[in-house]
């Protein structure tokens, strides 16, 4: 009962103070405070309401056993981080991006292929591509290979649309003057459009990041070895362990808030000119 | 229409080198077979073989097609081994996914934009919600749902639709219920609009062309959503379902033909999504 008040209680104060704050603090200050805020109350009252309501760890648990799962079972989950995030997404993630920037690049030499092809590719941007998990699993076999490979289709086409839309944003007047500098073609795109498409192309490896984790993930529900973060969630759900499942999804969403905070960060470093990083 | 004559040959271009490939990654099982009978093959008859397998690693354009008219004309809309069947299933769980995740995704929006609290609380969290692959949560949500004592797969599936097309809804109608300029503001203004009158008459109509870029997306990523989450153990109905049991069976044609059919139902689905753009946009005078 004291834990149901105290949900009760916490809420409507959590959420004054980030009013006051919101209002009274410095700006920098209030960015940082109000979600953190916000965040740590919703962890108490999720604490609080299974604890005040005796919900079953079957169905939903407590942070705190969460937890302490997570602290319990570190090499274990850090084998399988290894495996599915590192192996699986980064490695599908790296070759798919290369992949697709070079391919972009090849696209846009032709006008024809320009024109035939970035229809297509926007089609298959949309499609439903982790439909293609199985076919490549029995390809590849149960090892991560399988995973990088869904994890490349995934993550070529976003990458490639978004690439080909760059090389595009280079205005024609700027082209007019790196011609009468007499630069080349290679000159141009090193020196214009490349740096000109990067916005786009950090665009596309952002969607990436998240599609990459997700591709391994799924690619593991068609078979993987013993190890990996798609085979402990579907074992672990097997067994009704959900504080084992929630561990792996913090797990998940660890690595992936992290994947994509370095991109942004490298995307702040190598479009520091570019209007939306000014701010 | 200009670009109908490349995108035809590129396509043309695609299904050769998919011939071309079935007849490389095929290859093999027919060698093993003649080694086993213990005679030699001509290349005429690689060629018919590779194209005729039953279970091949790549099957032929035409043999998904077979299988395509098996499974969709052929057989009875009602039967389960119906891929009208299976995608009607996926299309009604894609369907409420996404309306709820629209909902979902719009009231938040209006929330961020009418409160700077709300905006400093929900934004940063709503941004750390997508790089959770929310399809870890899939299998544990049908558990769930399983255990709690919901008997259908509806709801899981929804659940995962919903929280999947949410995120883009809510981050382009954030930008578009702020896209009206101090301009347009300050004329409503010294009209003496109503703060609703101005999200009514303003806001709301000047933020369409993002919701409907937003809504593109959506539809995607719900489908995928639906998708993964008919796919653990336990899932009978939907294209998922048709994946897991062609990769469990090894039948590669029963796949290929539930991907074709996923792909088919996305790609109209999308096309729905333009139309009612282009007919909402008619109907409050744009200009095409």
């Amino acid at each position: 009962m004291t834990w149901l008040l105290a949900a009760l209680l916490i809420w409507p104060l959590a959420w004054g103070l980030n009013g006051v704050l919101v209002r009274r603090a410095p700006a920098r200050m209030a960015r940082v405070a109000v979600p953190l805020i916000f965040g740590l109350t919703v962890v108490f009252v999720w604490e609080a309401l299974v604890r005040g309501f005796g919900i079953e760890p079957v169905i939903l648990p407590a942070p705190s056993k969460v937890a302490q799962t997570f602290a319990d079972n570190r090499s274990i989950l850090w084998l399988d981080f290894v495996q599915t995030g590192l192996k699986g997404a980064l490695a599908g993630w790296v070759i798919g991006a290369m992949a697709a920037v070079a391919a972009a690049l090849l696209i846009d030499r032709s006008p024809f292929l320009t024109r035939g092809l970035l229809p297509i590719g926007n089609l298959v941007a949309v499609l439903p591509i982790v439909g293609i998990a199985p076919i490549l699993v029995s390809w590849f076999g149960f090892d991560w290979q399988s995973k990088a490979a869904v994890v490349v289709a995934m993550v070529f086409f976003p990458i490639l649309v978004n690439t080909v839309a760059g090389l595009a944003a280079a205005d024609r007047m700027q082209r007019d003057l790196m011609r009468t500098y007499a630069a080349g073609w290679g000159a141009t795109l090193w020196k214009l459009r490349l740096p000109a498409a990067m916005p786009f192309i950090f665009n596309g490896l952002k969607i990436g990041t998240t599609l990459a984790l997700i591709g391994a993930i799924v690619a593991e529900y068609f078979g993987s070895k013993d190890v990996g973060m798609g085979f402990r969630i579907t074992t672990a759900a097997g067994r009704l362990g959900a504080d084992m499942v929630w561990a792996e999804i913090w797990v998940a969403a660890l690595a992936g808030s992290v994947f994509y905070g370095l991109v942004a960060l490298v995307e702040r470093w190598a479009t520091f000119w570019h209007p939306s990083q000014r701010g | 229409m200009k670009s109908l004559g490349p995108v035809l040959t590129v396509v043309a271009a695609l299904l050769a080198l998919w011939y071309a490939a079935a007849v490389v990654m095929n290859a093999q099982w027919t060698y093993d077979q003649a080694e086993r009978a213990g005679t030699e093959v001509t290349l005429s008859e690689l060629l018919a073989d590779t194209m005729t397998q039953r279970r091949p690693k790549l099957p032929a354009p035409h043999q998904v097609l077979s299988e395509l008219k098996k499974t969709v004309i052929d057989t009875k809309v009602t039967s389960k081994r119906s891929l009208v069947y299976q995608a009607s299933i996926t299309l009604g769980a894609t369907l409420t996914g996404f309306l709820t995740g629209t909902l979902l995704g719009i009231a938040l929006a209006v929330a961020v934009v009418r409160s700077r609290v709300m905006e400093l609380s929900v934004t940063p969290w709503a941004i750390i919600s997508q790089t959770i692959p929310i399809v870890a949560l899939a299998p544990m949500i049908v558990v769930l749902s399983s255990r709690i004592g919901i008997e259908g797969r509806l709801i899981p599936k929804t659940v995962i639709a919903a929280y999947l097309s949410y995120f883009p809804v809510f981050v382009s109608m954030v930008k578009g219920l702020r896209s009206p300029d101090a301009m347009q503001l300050d004329l409503l203004r010294t009209y003496g609009a109503a703060p609703g009158q101005v999200f009514r008459k303003l806001r709301l109509p000047a933020s369409l062309p993002y919701f409907f870029a937003a809504m593109k997306i959506s539809m995607a990523a719900s489908l995928v959503g639906v998708i993964v989450a008919e796919l653990p153990t336990g899932a009978v109905q939907g294209l998922g379902s048709r994946l897991l049991i062609g990769s469990q069976n090894g039948q590669p044609l029963m796949i290929w033909a539930a991907l074709v059919v996923a792909s088919a139902l996305g790609a109209g689905l999308i096309l729905m999504v333009g139309l009612l753009e282009r007919l909402l946009g008619r109907m409050m005078g744009v200009r095409a």
